[in-house]
């Protein structure tokens, strides 16, 4: 299901999708996490999708993905993905292209 | 995903790879799980495809969930395996990619929950009652986190019961080790596959090590991949199927098949062992020619000389292998300057007994394959012996020993041979000999017995023995004890002829007494019988005379006639001589 998309005010486009698991422990913390990133940074633009596939389990063999959570960098290309509950938060910033919070 | 999709209430699935089914009881347990493990290399991946593909044909819907091969890479195997001769697998397989790619960054703790919902539904639109996990080892160890791994493995299981699906985990893994254990602990049935190195040639072997749901073979048994996929040749397993044979073939030695008690068994192993020059090939050739005068045909493996060679050499005992070979009836393959696993030995050696029907084979020597530090011949020997015994062939095969050693010659083989016939020379008297020797043989009469083996012009054939000080006898030395045994045997007679020629000398002087004597005691008999026959007579006469005289004095008294007085005078006159 189609999480609505955050918007913030930010110079480059970045377009992600977390699966996640329904109310799975590390899918609740990826998601949190990813959000807290996310607000801390200043995008100019800034599409997030979150899918439980506990509600629609075809997209987990469609999308390829093996485990949850699992965070797909859709854009800037080439796409990028990283699995679990994103607690390894420089690999994370590293998958957003970002150095470090903006100040 | 509704529990019994698996359908009938069959306990087990069949797993279409020959041999495998009877050392689990009749297949692998039914909506359980069944793990598989093995180093790399040892045909895990091989045999879950070959059950999914066997589930697939007979109409069931399977999943491959692959965490370490490609797919393409998995349906390329499945063509090269044969196991899906029309190219593609059936629509009611579906292959899942599973891989986490080394380009995907790790980022903390996951778990298979998506996954397991993704598959549930893919069984579902498939109706699937199988589900291969294969490498779960690689995918668990990505994890990097032995909690974690516990974790998602308790997932799993709990989603496999859940499922009613008959899950197949392969993994790589050593037994003993901490994940192994859990694994060892969710499956109902273990199968460890098992692949070592003898020198160049690999070797495989199944063993069951846990088997909930019914009783399960304990020991290894032998495995080879042909390519049709995995295959299990099993003597317990088939010891079961087939009957022992009461049937009696010829070993082409008159003797020795009297030794046997009429021959070999049919459908047994035979193992003749000797060292170099003790008429090894020459035993196996009086076999291999006895069989195909029976009609029956026959394979010759020779790992040593080729086909020409053995045919000239056997022509100078009389074994003429060259019309059976003309007739057809003997095939011969000479694999000497085959390189090649054993594998690869044994699958072209069956194709070809297949290809002729073949009941009698011949491998000579066994030994040939042996390289050294490794145990080819013998695992060779160990699958043809369960193969052959699998398809009623009566097997024999010739191992070279160093030396005269009996005990050089291969455990394994000579274990599991039903009859050990050992050829050795004895040197005594500047002489060398050949000795047959009977070591064992399942079934028959025999007792270690030693007959001297005489290859002669006109054939072979065994010859008695003679043991002296505990030494067995042969050749000159055996000849001088025949001669001496002669000797004594002619002495015995001459004895013997003696006392009789006495003896009857006796007889006949009792019988010349006896015919004196029978003369005399008739004449004696006939003074005794005249002196009877006169003494009556005489009493006769002496009445008569007295009834005269009566009658004289009677008429005398009465003054009679002149006639009766003259008759009267003469009686009178008579009896006074008297």
């Amino acid at each position: 299901m189609p999480e609505p998309v955050a918007s913030r005010d930010r110079r480059s486009r970045l377009s992600l999708r977390l699966y996640v698991a329904g109310e799975a422990p590390n899918s609740l913390a990826a998601r949190r996490r990813l959000e807290r990133v996310l607000e801390d940074l200043d995008l100019e633009s800034l599409e997030l999708e979150v899918v439980d596939v506990m509600q629609e389990p075809g997209r987990v063999l469609a999308d390829g993905v093996v485990v949850t959570p699992t965070l797909v960098r859709l854009a800037p290309l080439p796409e990028r993905r990283m699995v679990g509950d994103l607690s390894a938060e420089d690999r994370l910033r590293q998958l957003l292209h970002l150095e470090g919070p903006m100040s | 995903m509704s529990a019994d999709r698996a359908g009938a209430d069959d306990r087990v699935i069949r797993t279409g790879i020959p041999g495998f089914d009877p050392l689990v009881g009749g297949g692998l347990p039914r909506r359980r799980t069944t793990l598989v493990v093995g180093g790399p290399g040892c045909g895990k991946t091989t045999f879950a495809l070959q059950v999914l593909i066997h589930v697939a044909r007979d109409g069931a819907g399977g999943i491959f969930v692959a965490f370490e091969e490609p797919v393409d890479q998995i349906r390329e195997n499945l063509a090269h395996r044969g196991l899906s001769p029309e190219g593609e697998p059936p629509d009611s397989l579906s292959f899942v990619d599973a891989r986490v790619p080394s380009t995907v960054l790790r980022g903390g703790d996951f778990d298979l929950a998506g996954l397991l919902q993704g598959l549930g539904e893919r069984a579902d639109d498939l109706g699937a009652g199988t589900i291969v996990f294969d490498a779960l080892d690689v995918l668990l160890a990505s994890l990097e986190d032995s909690a974690a791994e516990r974790r998602e493995l308790y997932r799993l299981h709990e989603w496999l019961q859940d499922s009613g699906l008959t899950g197949i985990l392969t993994a790589k893994e050593t037994e003993g080790g901490p994940r192994y254990e859990f694994l060892e602990f969710m499956a109902d049935c273990v199968v460890r596959l098992d692949l070592r190195t003898e020198g160049k040639a690999a070797v495989r072997g199944v063993r069951i090590l846990k088997n909930r749901s019914s009783g399960h073979a304990t020991h290894e048994s032998p495995m080879i991949v042909t390519d049709r996929g995995l295959e299990i040749v099993d003597t317990a397993s088939v010891a079961l199927e087939h009957r022992v044979s009461d049937d009696r073939v010829s070993t082409g030695i008159d003797e020795l098949d009297r030794m046997l008690g009429g021959g070999f068994y049919r459908g047994s192993s035979i193992l003749v062992s000797g060292s170099s020059g003790t008429a090894k090939t020459t035993l196996a050739a009086a076999f291999a020619d006895a069989a195909c005068r029976r009609g029956e045909p026959t394979l010759y493996v020779s790992f040593d000389e080729s086909a020409p060679q053995i045919v000239r050499n056997l022509g100078s005992v009389s074994i003429d292998l060259e019309s059976h070979l003309d007739s057809g009836i003997l095939h011969m393959d000479s694999a000497r300057a085959r390189p090649g696993s054993p594998e690869e030995h044994i699958v072209r050696i069956r194709s070809l007994w297949r290809e002729h029907g073949v009941r009698n084979l011949v491998v000579d020597p066994l030994s040939a394959l042996e390289k050294p530090g490794t145990h080819l011949a013998e695992e060779v020997g160990l699958y043809l012996v369960d193969l052959a015994k699998q398809e009623g062939i009566t097997f024999l095969s010739t191992c070279l020993v160093e030396g005269s050693d009996i005990e050089s010659t291969p455990i394994g083989i000579s274990t599991v041979a039903d009859t050990w016939i050992h050829l050795s020379y004895l040197a005594q008297a500047g002489e060398r000999n050949r000795a047959l020797t009977v070591v064992k043989s399942r079934g028959m009469r025999h007792s270690n017995q030693v007959r001297e083996l005489v290859l002669a012009d006109d054939g072979l054939s065994l010859r008695e023995v003679y043991t002296a000080g505990g030494e067995v006898l042969m050749g000159t030395l055996r000849w001088e004890k025949e001669e001496e045994e002669r000797a004594a045997r002619e002495e015995v007679r001459r004895n013997a002829e003696h006392r009789q020629r006495q003896a009857e000398i006796r007889a006949a002087e009792i019988r010349s007494r006896l015919e004196t004597l029978q003369g005399e005691l008739e004449v004696v008999e006939e003074t005794a019988e005249r002196a009877r026959g006169e003494a009556r007579r005489e009493q006769r006469e002496l009445r008569d005379r007295r009834r005269r005289i009566q009658e004289l004095r009677t008429r005398g008294e009465e003054a009679d006639t002149d006639r009766t007085e003259s008759e009267g005078s003469d009686e009178v006159r008579e009896a006074s001589d008297a």
